[in-house]
């Protein structure tokens, strides 16, 4: 589990692991915390509005979260956001597999004002 | 006849059209196994079947088909193992037809190849079908279509297992119909058992990418490290008649399976967790519970099923042109700074002086690619890439896209090198949906 008051600039990575998969323009990423602990950070960390937030041009759709509460996972829906899909996007990565690490990349939000919160 | 102890053995041999093979026959050789499945379509590759069955009426199968058959029909022969695979992708008889082919000249005589067709549904719908999830119908696409196929479940593959195939092949069979199908005809599970049908779905669910289960596409060193991944281990589900089943894999195998595997995989491709989509039924993955049974082996069970959809889906494949790339790297001091110049030469060059206005992207790998359009790029990289995509139904605009790209070499900033460029066909897809009585899938079998 995280430790408090160490956790600077922590990343979702720290705490979680993560897949991504495509279904046409949708990109999915299911995320889950390795220590049920840590789940409630998780929660507060990768939400549809900070989605949104961080990344604008890329996800233009809109995004679900489903929480699957009992094996402490999230599964992100991003709608429109693989610029056209595997056989449309000019992307390197036109099926967005990738996608994992960019929320995994993520800061964590640790709830303390002088650590994670920040971007 | 089950193999194991009371429960229906089912391995997969290919979770998708370039998996490995060698894994595959070891799998064959010593998983006892009941049914292996080898999945290998995706909504890309049988549009690309499409193509090569136009260019050719022999082909439009998995080019890898003629391989896998002959290493793995005597394993499977041997151990009493049913092979059910979509490799036959746009052209299921050609495939099965080589299948008989390769078994004949292994000398394995009395085989049954169940041939399984009716998924290509060309023809039978209107221009004015909507798309599933976006504006717009068929008569909008404007290009030419090069295949429409309709997802076939498991009432499509039952009728071969019933006639006794040993090997079933299709086109676009529905992943984890493939291995529902042969659990509804073992348990003799019926369309209105949702549950079980829900339960034999997640095992097809968990099952269908191969490796990715067994510790494939998972490593992340440090954090979560994976013994032995160049000696991977096909997945084995071993399923019980009620549904619930172990996932594991063979003894002396690379790789592992634990819950978090099992979790990653879980919801791969899955959007609502409660309703999972396929031709047999709406399976409910969000109160699946995991148990990790320690040795590579993780117990999975309570899936749910509620009635399938009303319609089936059709992905619609059709000629998008080419895709065109290209590339020049620069390294050591200030590479990013010459990779960017270049970049800024390349796009005044194509839509400047030559007046391109297909789609066009360009990227420095190593300052931001993949994630360039998250906004994430860097500035201190010592080895960059210039790369530039560009999609046109033109072949003439991809041919002068390429070309600009090499006179970089000795029109671009100083110290580039590595140039490459390639141009292959395009074909983009569009999902629409279908009255299931417009599917009517056959079997015809033929015996070596």
């Amino acid at each position: 589990m995280i430790v408090r008051g160490r956790n600077e600039r922590l990343l979702v990575r720290d705490i979680a692991h993560a897949r991504a998969g495509d279904k046409g323009n949708t990109s999915n990423v299911n995320i889950w915390v390795y220590d049920p602990e840590d789940f409630e950070v998780l929660k507060r960390s990768v939400t549809p509005e900070r989605i949104k937030k961080e990344f604008p041009t890329l996800v233009r759709g809109k995004v679900t979260r489903y929480v699957i509460e009992h094996l402490h996972g999230l599964n992100l829906v991003m709608g429109a956001a693989l610029e056209g899909g595997v056989n449309a996007s000019l992307n390197l990565d036109s099926h967005g597999k990738s996608w994992s690490y960019l929320i995994l990349g993520l800061t964590l939000d640790t709830g303390e004002s002088a650590t994670g919160a920040e971007r | 006849m089950a193999k194991g102890n009371g429960t229906f053995r089912i391995g997969t041999g290919a979770g998708f059209s370039a998996d490995r093979l060698d894994p595959a026959v070891d799998l064959a050789r010593r998983g006892k196994l009941d049914v292996m499945v080898l999945e290998c379509l995706g909504e890309r590759t049988v549009a690309f079947a499409h193509r090569d069955r136009m260019a050719d009426p022999c082909r439009g199968y998995n080019t890898l088909l003629e391989r896998r058959m002959r290493a793995l029909l005597p394993a499977c022969r041997e151990a009493g193992t049913v092979i059910i695979t979509n490799m036959g992708a746009a052209n299921p008889r050609a495939a099965a037809e080589r299948t008989r082919d390769v078994a004949r000249a292994l000398g394995l005589s009395g085989l049954k190849i169940a041939c399984i067709e009716g998924d290509d549904v060309s023809g039978r719908l209107g221009k004015d079908q909507p798309f599933m999830d976006e504006p717009g119908t068929l008569a909008d696409i404007g290009r030419p279509v090069v295949g429409m196929n309709a997802y076939l479940g498991a009432d499509a593959i039952i009728p071969a297992l019933e006639a006794g195939a040993d090997v079933v092949i299709g086109g676009r069979l529905a992943d984890p119909s493939m291995f529902l199908a042969p659990l509804m005809h073992h348990y003799g599970w019926q369309n209105s058992d949702l549950a079980v049908l829900g339960a034999g779905t997640l095992v097809g669910h968990l099952m269908e990418c191969g490796m990715q289960i067994t510790g494939g596409y998972y490593a992340d060193p440090g954090i979560k490290d994976v013994p032995g991944l160049a000696q991977c281990g096909y997945p084995i589900a071993e399923v019980a008649a009620g549904g619930s089943a172990v996932i594991t894999k063979l003894p002396g195998t690379g790789g592992c399976v634990n819950e978090a595997t099992v979790k990653e995989q879980l919801l791969y491709e899955v959007h609502d967790p409660a309703a999972y989509l396929t031709p047999d039924v709406t399976a409910d993955f969000s109160r699946v519970k995991l148990k990790d049974l320690g040795q590579d082996r993780v117990r999975v069970s309570d899936a749910g099923g509620r009635p399938r959809p009303e319609k089936l889906k059709v992905t619609v494949g059709f000629d998008a042109g080419v895709l065109a790339e290209a590339g020049v790297s620069y390294a050591g001091p200030a590479a990013g700074t010459r990779g960017r110049l270049a970049a800024e030469i390349v796009d005044a060059r194509l839509k400047e002086t030559h007046k391109i206005k297909s789609p066009l992207r360009v990227d420095l790998i190593g300052a931001g690619s993949l994630f360039a359009t998250a906004g994430k790029t860097r500035n201190d990289s010592e080895d960059v890439r210039l790369h530039v995509a560009l999609r046109t139904t033109n072949r003439d605009e991809a041919e002068l896209m390429i070309w600009e790209v090499e006179s970089l070499l000795c029109c671009g900033p100083a110290g580039g090198g590595g140039y490459r460029g390639v141009i292959v066909p395009a074909v983009e897809t569009k999902s629409i949906l279908i009255q299931r009585d417009l599917v009517k899938p056959t079997v015809e079998i033929f015996v070596t």
